[in-house]
């Protein structure tokens, strides 16, 4: 919640999710933790600042040429410092804390930004790191032009079903129950969940996937590709029973746009949005 | 080594009631099975389908057809099949071994198999492309399981006979190497490979189809079958390979046919459900307590009871956090776990 309230006090320096304030002057050399944070770099222009980023940074594809520092859960102080970084920004489930607070300890401002997948959160994160890199005003117009894109997303009546898919869990389907990212966008897309029965993303008994029979199944492109391609995904017994599927209606997003709640979830909302309205 | 013949049959029916009973169990439990599940289906309803290919017409939804006989059959039939497969393996495994605390893992099957899905897995999606299917990730776990058990099986024969001594030693350091190889895979796995790594080391029948019922069918319950001959050879072999062969066994040839078994009863099982543990290890340990150690009779009970737990466990796995499921790996052993430890406790008390 504190990350609602990332309060924007003078030119370069931010609130944290940790209620720390950190100050950045010009950073050139900024290393990013989370694919999220990575995407709005990108997406501000200021690439040129990055120093290096983790292995979840996968979009745009570019961000995968930069020195890796590994996955962002589990990331190595010595790496850290080894790129010599100005401004580390990382998503508040990059770790292990002892690694963040011997780099912090270093000297090396430490910004930790919110993970949690709303609009709000988005617009958030998109002004501390526009904040931090000293491009407010590119900031601001990513803000404005994720309010355009959600603007009039009405819902269709009544509200298609959907169930996310987020692979293979042993012989069963992942699939995202309440309180995941994929939920809230398939929310803002005017969708509701077909699985809410419990939270995060758990194998679901292949029988309760027929019965829910969703009006939409949705996945994201690296989740399509492990699991061997639509194709595959449809030959699933118990995916082939579902009227979804018999019709056709497979949406595949890709994955960041999907679940990251970065610079494209107005976009990737509008294109879910006209996927679910018939 | 002692091991078996401290070991006596807790009961005392007559012989025959009690593979009576057994079966009868088993059956019970495969009918219970298939009757239960997230979607109620009535009992009448399930009978009803179940006769529909003998010419009945079944008064039931297109939900409750597809539930029933794209689902939950063909589930129900592969976890019992691969439950006997398992347990009899592990009751070859520990007469092979002359050891009750043998497990087929030991061979290296299980560990050469997850190395070997989750290089599928990880490097999979990119390099394979549309192969990156259930099916490739089955096939290499069970070419995986293969490999390392060949390569235990090299390290411990010398001068053509395969040393028993060795195998045990050469298994642990096969496990090993495996098991850092995984840990590197995990080391680059992004969030759903480590998903679906994990998962599929929990084990789970819920992938089941009709097709992998076929294959457990033809390449599990058939060489499990075929190695019920061995049982006589096994109980010589308990006395030692020189009395063994002073009553006419040929040792290295049965060795060979049980490693054998055991890598593709094991192998196939695995590709087809992940690792599913314990049960190897603690079936016939239940087996010997029902019917002696005598192989003639461990062996069928094992894949009796082994057929009869991992149903069981399943039903369990598929209906206690309904709509959500467990690993059925995660069920066998939380309940294998304290009956072994039980067993333990009860055969210290004893010496």
């Amino acid at each position: 919640m504190i990350g609602l309230l990332l309060g924007v006090a003078l030119a370069g320096t931010v609130t944290d999710h940790r209620g720390t304030s950190v100050t950045a002057s010009s950073p050139q050399r900024v290393v990013a933790l989370g694919g999220t944070l990575t995407e709005i770099v990108y997406a501000l222009g200021a690439q040129a600042q990055l120093a290096g980023v983790d292995a979840s940074s996968v979009y745009p594809q570019a961000a995968t040429e930069q020195p890796q520092v590994g996955y962002y859960r589990q990331v190595g102080a010595e790496g850290l410092l080894s790129l010599r970084p100005d401004l580390i920004i990382a998503s508040e489930d990059a770790g292990p804390p002892e690694a963040l607070a011997l780099v912090e300890a270093a000297g090396v401002p430490l910004a930790v930004l919110s993970s949690e997948p709303s609009v709000d959160a988005a617009k958030g994160r998109i002004a501390a790191v526009a904040t931090l890199l000293d491009r407010e005003a590119k900031g601001e117009a990513l803000v404005s032009a994720m309010s355009a894109a959600l603007e009039g997303l009405a819902p269709a009546q009544p509200r298609p079903r959907v169930v996310f898919l987020f692979g293979r869990g042993g012989g069963s389907l992942l699939v995202a129950g309440s309180d995941t990212a994929a939920a809230a966008m398939i929310e803002l897309a005017g969708g509701v969940s077909a699985v809410s029965e419990y939270s995060g993303y758990r194998p679901l008994t292949p029988e309760a996937l027929v019965a829910a029979d969703p009006d939409v199944v949705v996945s994201t492109t690296r989740v399509v590709e492990g699991l061997g391609g639509v194709e595959a995904l449809t030959a699933i017994p118990a995916l082939a029973a579902c009227r979804a599927v018999l019709q056709g209606r497979i949406v595949v997003l890709d994955d960041l746009m999907m679940l990251g709640f970065g610079p494209r979830t107005g976009e990737g909302a509008r294109r879910l949005h006209e996927a679910l309205t018939p | 080594m002692s091991g078996h013949a401290s070991v006596r049959p807790a009961l005392r029916f007559g012989a025959a009631p009690l593979w009576a009973v057994s079966s009868l169990a088993v059956g019970v439990l495969v009918l219970l099975s298939v009757g239960t599940g997230a979607v109620p289906i009535g009992v009448s309803t399930v009978v009803a389908l179940l006769l529909e290919p003998l010419g009945r017409v079944a008064e039931a939804s297109e939900v409750e057809a597809t539930v029933l006989w794209a689902l939950r059959l063909p589930r129900v039939l592969l976890a019992a099949v691969v439950g006997g497969g398992l347990s009899l393996a592990g009751a070859l495994t520990q007469g092979l071994f002359r050891n009750p605390l043998a497990d087929p893992g030991l061979l290296g099957v299980s560990a050469g198999a997850s190395l070997a899905a989750a290089l599928a897995l990880v490097l999979g999606a990119g390099a394979l492309g549309a192969w990156a299917s259930a099916a490739a990730v089955s096939a290499a776990a069970f070419l995986g399981g293969l490999a390392a058990t060949l390569l235990v099986v090299a390290i411990a024969t010398v001068d053509g006979r395969p040393a028993v001594a060795t195998m045990l030693l050469g298994g642990i350091a096969v496990n090993a190497m495996a098991g850092a190889g995984l840990g590197l895979l995990l080391t680059v796995a992004d969030d759903a490979q480590l998903r679906s790594i994990t998962f599929w080391m929990l084990g789970s029948v819920a992938g089941a189809t009709w097709p992998a019922v076929g294959v457990a069918v033809g390449a599990v319950l058939l060489p499990a079958v075929l190695a019920l001959r061995w049982a006589g050879a096994l109980d010589a072999m308990l006395l030692g390979a020189t009395d063994a062969a002073m009553v006419g066994v040929d040792t290295v040839q049965v060795q060979r046919g049980v490693v054998a078994v055991v890598a593709i009863v094991v192998g196939v099982c695995t590709s087809l459900c992940g690792v599913v543990g314990f049960l190897g290890l603690v079936v016939p340990h239940l087996a010997r307590l029902l019917v002696g150690p005598s192989h003639r009779r461990l062996l069928p009970m094992s894949l009796i009871l082994g057929a009869g737990l991992l149903t069981a466990a399943d039903l369990v796995a598929r209906v206690v956090v309904a709509p959500a499921e467990l690993p059925v790996g995660l069920i066998t052993t939380l309940l294998g776990g304290p009956f072994f430890v039980g067993l333990l406790l009860q055969r210290r008390g004893r010496a």
